[in-house]
């Protein structure tokens, strides 16, 4: 972590008197450290740090981006606790989170199942990543077509027997937002899957081959030898899709448009659109906070492993 | 199967002359072949016009962030300087940071600078992130000191230091981050579609969907637009998976 010091201890050179060339040297290396940096500052404090500071404080104003903002205090807090549609975009993005537990079974499972040294399995991987790369647009309008009265979905799950009569997935009030949630678990899969498969390789051969040589099963393996281990990507991966979760937005602006009656209306859609439709970007950042204290519960988590060793993932 | 069988669907789609889209059975053979939604959706959809803006945002943006990002991670692993510290641990405590409440000040920032509707404005605010960094700041820390300390015998100045020793040593993270970038800003969609107004500055992730809404009755075309949009990113893919692996490993501790 440390970089390489070139000169000297900093500390002793501080101690004893420095002549005028050391100390102009320093300087010169100062102010150039400091140009390197210069632009990257600059971006980053008008378009991040700014941003989240001031928003913050936006949430206690009444601003249109027109006419100037009017401090209101909490006044945008007590209207959410009475506003019908924040219940219901809250109640949305917390169900959402459903998504996770599934996503990550599937991917640790996918994992396991493609973690062998055969050949070609480079492409089967490959093949699983192929969504991740895909944009969400894509996806969602691919998705919007199969999910069709008369799409491919219903035609297997007709065939297959499941369904006794083809459903309208997105347009079901009941399941539109779980309709909307597979797409993210197929769109997700392989993402995961290629941090499970990093957590796995980095797992020392040796612990499941001598539980394998004291005759525990496969599953026994797994359970008890694999999973464990594996704990520090689960936590990572977890948060990680636990926050995209919250904050889903993309899949259901292309898909539902927060329909049927607003059943996929969720906290994010609700922020947009009062912030970049209706310019109420007060109350827009009302709910930015809001939200943002249900995503910082998870990545206050993701944070401390980074710190601890997150870096080795890569 | 599950993951690619939608996709092959799709450009099955793309690529089959006439007949029902939907209906049972589905046709995934694409037989016979044609290209005719394609030329119809290159020709009479303003798809090239969204091609070029996608390329110019693209290019923009991941030229941007690879520069600064490698500019702004120099001296944070390579030199002694006051507030380098701080500095490193501002950003880290920047991941914890929320976001999107930044969003809706940052369409302020845009509109008061006048940059609503314009390429800076959707290219500025993503032109570094502190993912990048970070990375680029490991990367170069793992520099062993002997390079740069012949150069430096050499009398090199640190902007050649950095521009003839160290890029080409981290080339590796350079490319896990570019190649990141550019699928990450190729299907950028939230941003582009709050800053940008008009349709003929539209980025194909956004004018995809636009075209999908106008173009409504002709599912193949729309689908041969989104296979299009699809194609390069999966050839880059293909082609550089190793480095892309890398990359999309970092992306997870964005």
């Amino acid at each position: 972590m440390r970089p390489a010091r070139r000169s000297g201890d900093p500390r002793r050179r501080r101690c004893s008197p420095q002549p005028r060339g050391r100390l102009a040297r320093r300087w010169r290396r100062t102010a150039t450290a400091y140009l390197f940096l210069a632009p990257a500052l600059a971006l980053l404090g008008l378009f991040t740090f700014y941003p989240v500071a001031v928003g913050t404080l936006l949430a206690l104003f009444d601003y249109d981006a027109i006419s100037p903002p009017r401090f209101v205090g909490l006044a945008h807090f007590r209207a959410l606790a009475a506003d019908r549609f924040f219940w219901i975009a809250l109640g949305n993005s917390l169900k959402y989170l459903l998504v996770v537990p599934v996503l990550q079974a599937l991917s640790i499972g996918l994992a396991v199942a493609v973690n062998v040294p055969l050949r070609g399995i480079v492409w089967l991987r490959a093949a699983y990543y192929l969504p991740v790369v895909t944009s969400m647009v894509v996806a969602g309008l691919l998705w919007r077509w199969l999910y069709e009265q008369d799409g491919l979905v219903n035609f297997v799950l007709v065939r297959l027997g499941v369904l006794e009569r083809p459903v309208a997935w997105l347009g079901h009030p009941d399941l539109a937002l779980f309709a909307v949630m597979f797409v993210t678990l197929w769109k997700g899969l392989g993402y995961y899957m290629v941090i499970y498969l990093a957590g796995l390789q980095a797992i020392p051969p040796e612990y499941e081959e001598a539980a394998a040589v004291d005759g525990a099963t496969r599953w026994q393996v797994f359970r008890g030898v694999t999973l464990p281990l594996l704990r520090p990507s689960i936590l990572l991966a977890s948060t990680i899709s636990a926050i995209a979760a919250l904050k889903v937005f993309e899949e259901i602006y292309v898909m539902t448009g927060g329909g049927p009656m607003f059943r996929t209306y969720t906290m994010f859609y609700y922020m947009f659109d009062k912030g970049f439709q209706q310019l109420d970007l007060g109350y827009a950042a009302a709910l930015g906070v809001v939200l943002a204290a249900a995503v910082l519960v998870f990545s206050a988590v993701n944070f401390r492993l980074f710190r601890h060793g997150g870096w080795t993932y890569y | 199967m599950f993951t690619t069988f939608p996709l092959v669907w799709l450009a099955a789609v793309a690529l089959r002359a006439r007949g029902p889209v939907f209906g049972f059975p589905p046709a995934l053979w694409p037989w016979p072949p044609s290209l005719v939604h394609v030329a119809t959706v290159w020709q009479t959809m303003p798809l090239p016009r969204f091609f070029a803006n996608t390329l110019v945002l693209v290019g923009a943006g991941v030229v941007l962030q690879v520069t600064l990002c490698a500019m702004a991670a120099y001296p944070l692993a390579r030199m002694e300087f006051p507030g380098r510290r701080l500095i490193t641990g501002l950003l880290l405590a920047t991941l914890m940071l929320p976001g999107h409440i930044g969003l809706i000040v940052n369409f302020v920032t845009l509109l008061r600078l006048r940059l609503v509707d314009t390429y800076a404005g959707v290219v500025l605010p993503g032109a570094v992130s502190v993912f990048g960094i970070l990375l680029l700041r490991q990367a170069f820390l793992a520099v062993p000191a002997d390079l740069e300390d012949a150069a430096r015998l050499d009398g090199a100045s640190e902007w050649t230091i950095w521009r003839r020793v160290m890029l080409p040593v981290v080339r590796p993270a350079l490319a896990a981050l570019a190649l990141f970038e550019f699928v990450a800003h190729w299907n950028a969609f939230l941003w582009p579609l709050v800053v940008l107004k008009s349709p003929e500055k539209y980025p194909l992730a956004v004018g995809l969907l636009y075209l999908s809404g106008l173009f409504a009755h002709s599912t193949r075309a729309v689908a041969a637009g989104a296979v299009l949009m699809t194609l390069p990113v999966v050839v880059v893919f293909v082609f550089t998976q190793r480095y892309f692996v890398r990359g999309l490993l970092v992306g997870a501790l964005r």
